[in-house]
């Protein structure tokens, strides 16, 4: 049960990466380019996403476990430190440099483009970096 | 600024973001956790425990097969990725350090966060839209 609804869930983000147009790597650099030829789409898919999640963590924060019985695991930091800021201001780079982000990357592996898999491969390395400098950090 | 009237979908675009708010809520009732992709993968990269790996593994399996369900019943839209090899391999590994760096990505921070009006979301957002917003202004306006 546990692994089939991972799946679903999956597999409906991925549908509607793809409906939205964010598997486009095009459109959301249309989206990102304020000065070119501006495609706001990418503005109603988080107003749809954000107008449903809003009230799925209403409800979620009223519950203790899951309907599969698993405690609920609703973040609870609040500190805004350099390491959140830094972090942000990578990705935003890097997605302004491509016009991908991790979700979109998978899809694009997906459906076969092989621009999709280098990305790819290179985000699992830029994470795996990252581990192990969390991990010399530490010692 | 000029609105590209022509390539704006609002429709399609909403639809979309719907579905995607549908897997955040499905994923939030049935396993009380956040759909973050960034996190999701990057969980894998870690020594995951008993049990763990299993459900992310299938949710990337559900991501990776979605253009494939998607094809048997309409033609995939088209995907275009403009940038060069060498652009894409740098970008890959800003986006995979930084997600993890920043705790979380478009999903994680962008969609979950903002929906639970978390503040730390609220400000890694605005930090990546803005740097996002910065390096593609750069990149065609300003070295171009």
């Amino acid at each position: 049960m546990n692994i089939l609804i991972s799946f679903a869930v999956g597999l409906i983000f991925g549908l509607g990466l793809i409906v939205s147009g964010m598997s486009d790597p095009a459109k959301v650099l249309a989206f990102l380019d304020l000065a070119g030829r501006w495609d706001p789409s990418l503005m109603m898919v988080m107003a749809g996403a954000i107008g449903l999640g809003f009230f799925a963590f209403r409800f979620g924060r009223l519950r203790k476990t899951s309907l599969l019985g698993r405690p609920m695991q609703i973040p609870t930091l609040r500190n805004i430190d350099k390491r959140l800021v830094a972090g942000s201001a990578l990705f935003g780079i890097g997605w302004g440099i491509a016009g991908i982000c991790p979700g979109p990357a998978l899809v694009l592996v997906g459906s076969g483009a092989s621009k999709g898999v280098i990305f790819t491969l290179a985000l699992i390395a830029g994470m795996s970096l990252f581990e192990l400098t969390l991990k010399q950090h530490r010692q | 600024m000029t609105i590209d009237w022509n390539q704006f979908t609002p429709l399609s675009a909403l639809l979309g973001g719907l579905l995607i708010g549908l897997a955040v809520t499905l994923m939030l009732l049935f396993k009380g956790r956040i759909a973050g992709i960034s996190g999701i993968v990057g969980g894998l990269l870690q020594r995951p425990q008993n049990g763990d790996l299993a459900w992310r593994a299938t949710f990337i399996l559900g991501l990776l097969l979605a253009p494939v369900l998607y094809g048997l019943f309409a033609p995939l839209p088209g995907s275009r990725i403009e940038a060069d090899t060498v652009s894409l391999v740098l970008a890959g590994l800003l986006v995979g350090f930084g997600t993890r760096l920043g705790s979380g990505c478009t999903s994680g921070h962008g969609v979950c966060g903002i929906s639970r009006l978390s503040p730390r979301s609220l400000v890694a957002t605005a930090t990546f839209m803005l740097t996002g917003f910065t390096t593609v202004f750069a990149i065609r306006h300003l070295f171009a």
